[in-house]
């Protein structure tokens, strides 16, 4: 029988990263996060497993010690909330150029600016539009649970490898503070230095005597060359968009109206959906657990079938611009959200259907 | 069975660990469980709370805006969760420190005055025992074997000598918590 | 002497000094005159000469030395703005047998990476830092570094650094010796074999002492830019001799090894 327990989100993050045979975690105090590093301190993987854990003096050093790990081809990944992952931009963009892998964690909290510390969805362009300069994408992976937290880790860097790229989970303070039946996973073991050179040969570990030494850069001096990297690198995407795409799908088969989120919204609409259809009303849930690739073409689906979409966002409306695009106007596509760490509540999330797409109650 | 709870006190009164034991025991006893507490400044010192939801099915949202159950340890928070309270729903509060009782005609309202019977028998720290005994008493949805388990794994190794205090503090809250108004 | 042919001086047995098998073919993007290809060669001699270009990673900045891994034949990684001690700490900590250096110039490690400069020195990480300092921005075309002498011009203080708006040149060498965490702290420079030898030496030692694992070990190089000070290489070091030098002394600055 598989290992239970009750952890908050931010410890089950921690914990999946020690299972999964991770080699090191780089990161600096922020609520609503820190368990992840005190999780990590207190547990003392280093005499368990050998992973490094240490408390970096930014989250701009955190980053950058994720990219100089990620270049020797190890599992590393650090974690932030919104602030300090603003912070962390300039290195995720040479991240992305230099193809590194890794996995970053953002618990996301109400902005802008130092904001609040309670959760929010605002950070959603930041995580799929880039975030950074230059043409690139992080894989943004969104749970809604507890397990999805500790599940998403092994997903995250089992993706950032496949692709070379970074991963991002985006997450929120509110799965981050709470509690939730985890089942774990056995205790994997680190790769060996000899073990990443045969799967990672682009890795440096010391220049192997007689072959090709091993550079990590981002920099291309001559533009003809730099637009065939970028070339390289947006093929590699549209590949992650072909066989990345995951998402969850609640009683859409019959529902007329559908709602759209992810995350900590997507659990208020679960709720929603129960009291609506108590009343009779025909609604369901569409929920991208990848934000980036974009389910696009499922949305487009549906959006053939159904009378509206709202997309539900703890923010201004970020998401719903990707959800306009794939409904191609197919349907009605409306936002309900809230802002500056203020939660909706499912009978909100009811209200606003009936006004904004069922044309009132 | 899906019982959707909040308990919301003073930081300091033992009710995030309170709802921790609550759901851990949820766990043992193989029920779906989720625990959202309200986290940030307003726990240095002034309210807090937390949301415990324990399910037979699957749960929907951590985050609620109405509850079957409300516990309730201050003024603040009684004036915040009875309005929330589902009808035919509970409120089960502490006497102590309340100025304005409840007032609602639609709901069970019970009393346990754990403060009280905490400071009479020498153990303030077994307080939210007593409260939670109450709770178990009107609302038995996890046996008592499971919330012993529950307290095996909430508890840190070095408190477990603890276990048997806390027992004897849920047995006494289930003795002491009595109906001020009960509805069909 | 007069009948030796150039064949002859190309034999083998009359060879007396040859390319460091650790810098690669490549012809240096460095401008004649400058002190970083000097500098390049001496961190390849030692680790050719400790027999570790097998367990070598070194960590380029950003500035003229952006592309210090087209030179060196070793595993490098290329490094965000001053961010090379962040990058070296967890290249180092995730592999503790290897030798990792950074080697940054001043704006890349006195300015924008302060902070990452300081604080992998006050954790002491088991690295060896090599710092250009030239005074100047060379490579973005002579803008005013945190090393620029006072009085000094440069494209972003035409008129001379005045300190009272533009701030003082900071002495981070001296700084960092205050730290705990640096076990090797020394000043050189590369204009005259005397000095090359000196500074090689001391390129040795900063390497040596990562098999002690005792902390962080970091020498400066003062370099002269002729380019961006606008002068010919001759000038330029003499320039750095008559000016720097007495600002930024040469010596061994601290040196904790084998004296607790």
């Amino acid at each position: 029988m598989k290992e239970l327990r009750l952890m908050k989100g931010n410890e089950a993050i921690s914990e999946a990263a020690i299972r999964d045979g991770c080699d090191g975690y780089f990161g600096y105090p922020i609520t609503p996060q820190s368990e992840i590093l005190e999780y990590l301190m207190a547990e003392r993987p280093y005499e368990k497993t050998g992973m490094i854990v240490l408390q970096a003096e930014s989250e701009v050093a955190s980053i950058n010690m994720v990219y100089g790990g990620a270049a020797c081809g190890k599992k590393v990944f650090t974690s932030s909330s919104s602030p300090g992952i603003s912070l962390m931009q300039e290195g995720l963009s040479y991240m992305a150029g230099a193809e590194l892998p890794a996995v970053i964690v953002n618990v996301v909290r109400g902005g802008p600016g130092l904001g609040t510390i309670q959760p929010s969805q605002a950070d959603y362009f930041q995580s799929v539009k880039g975030g950074g300069h230059g043409d690139y994408k992080l894989i943004t992976l969104a749970p809604a649970s507890v397990q999805e937290m500790y599940d998403f880790v092994g997903l995250g860097f089992e993706i950032a490898f496949r692709y070379r790229n970074p991963v991002l989970i985006l997450s929120d303070g509110a799965i981050g503070q709470m509690m939730e039946k985890v089942y774990l996973t056995e205790q994997k073991t680190r790769l060996t230095n000899e073990e990443i050179r045969e799967k990672y040969p682009w890795a440096t570990l010391g220049k192997v005597p007689g072959k090709h030494r091993n550079i990590i850069t981002s920099l291309e001096l001559e533009s003809a060359k730099q637009e065939k990297v970028n070339i390289r690198i947006q093929a590699k995407y549209r590949e992650v968009e072909k066989n990345e795409v995951r998402y969850e799908e609640i009683l859409t088969e019959d529902a007329e109206y559908i709602f759209v989120a992810y995350g900590t919204s997507s659990r208020i609409c679960q709720k929603s959906i129960e009291l609506g259809r108590a009343k009779g009303m025909k609604i369901g849930l569409f929920r991208p657990i990848t934000l980036y690739p974009f389910p696009s073409e499922r949305i487009n689906e549906l959006a053939g079938k159904c009378k509206g979409m709202l997309s539900v966002e703890m923010s201004a409306g970020q998401m719903v611009e990707d959800v306009k695009l794939a409904v191609e106007g197919k349907t009605k596509v409306a936002h309900f959200g809230r802002l500056g760490g203020i939660i909706p509540s499912p009978v909100e999330v009811i209200n606003a259907i009936e006004e904004k797409l069922m044309g009132g109650k | 069975m899906t019982e959707e709870i909040i308990i919301a006190g003073f930081g300091g009164q033992g009710v995030l660990s309170m709802g921790k034991i609550l759901a851990y025991s949820g766990v043992m006893e193989d029920k779906e469980v989720s625990w959202m507490p309200s986290y940030g400044p307003e726990m240095r010192g002034g309210t807090a709370n937390v949301t415990v939801i324990i399910s037979d099915e699957r749960i929907s949202s951590p985050i609620l805006s109405t509850y079957d159950t409300a516990i309730i340890l201050n003024q603040q928070s009684m004036d915040k969760f009875e309005p929330m309270i589902k009808s035919g729903g509970l409120l089960l509060y502490d006497g102590n420190g309340i100025t304005r009782h409840p007032v609602r005609k639609d709901i069970n309202i019970f009393r346990v005055d754990a403060a009280d019977e905490s400071a009479r028998i020498g153990l303030s720290k077994v307080f939210n025992m007593i409260v939670l005994g109450g709770f178990l008493k009107l609302k038995p949805i996890i046996g008592p074997e499971f919330i012993h388990k529950g307290l095996e794994k909430s508890l840190p190794k070095r408190h477990h000598g603890m276990i048997p205090e806390n027992e004897r503090a849920i047995e006494k809250g289930k003795e002491i918590v009595y109906a001020l108004q009960e509805i069909a | 002497m007069a009948n030796i042919t150039d064949e002859d001086i190309r034999k083998p047995e009359n060879l007396v000094y040859s390319r460091t098998k650790v810098l690669t073919e490549n012809i240096m993007s460095y401008c004649p005159g400058c002190g970083h290809g000097t500098a390049h060669r001496i961190i390849a001699e030692v680790i050719e000469e400790m027999g570790i270009q097998d367990k070598t990673v070194g960590i380029a900045p950003v500035g003229c030395s952006v592309l210090a891994y087209n030179f060196f034949d070793l595993d490098m990684q290329q490094a965000p703005h001053g961010r090379a001690p962040a990058v070296g700490t967890a290249v180092k900590r995730l592999l503790p047998d290897h030798f990792v250096f950074t080697y940054q110039g001043d704006g890349d490690l006195a300015a924008i990476g302060t902070a990452e400069t300081i604080h992998a020195c006050n954790r002491g990480e088991n690295i060896t830092m090599i710092f250009i300092n030239n005074g100047i921005y060379g490579m973005t075309g002579g803008q005013m570094a945190p090393t620029t002498l006072p009085g000094m011009k440069s494209s972003t203080s035409p008129y001379g650094r005045d300190v009272a708006t533009m701030g003082n040149p900071l002495k981070i060498t001296e700084l960092l010796a205050q730290l705990p965490g640096t076990i090797y702290v020394a000043r050189h420079a590369v204009h005259t074999p005397a000095a090359v030898r000196k500074a090689k030496k001391a390129v040795r030692k900063a390497f040596e002492n990562q098999k002690l694992n005792k902390g962080t070990s970091f020498v400066e190089i003062v370099s002269n830019c002729n380019s961006g000070w606008k002068m010919t290489p001759n000038q330029s070091n003499k320039w750095m001799v008559d000016h720097m030098f007495p600002y930024y002394p040469m010596g061994e600055i601290k040196d904790t090894v084998g004296k607790e």
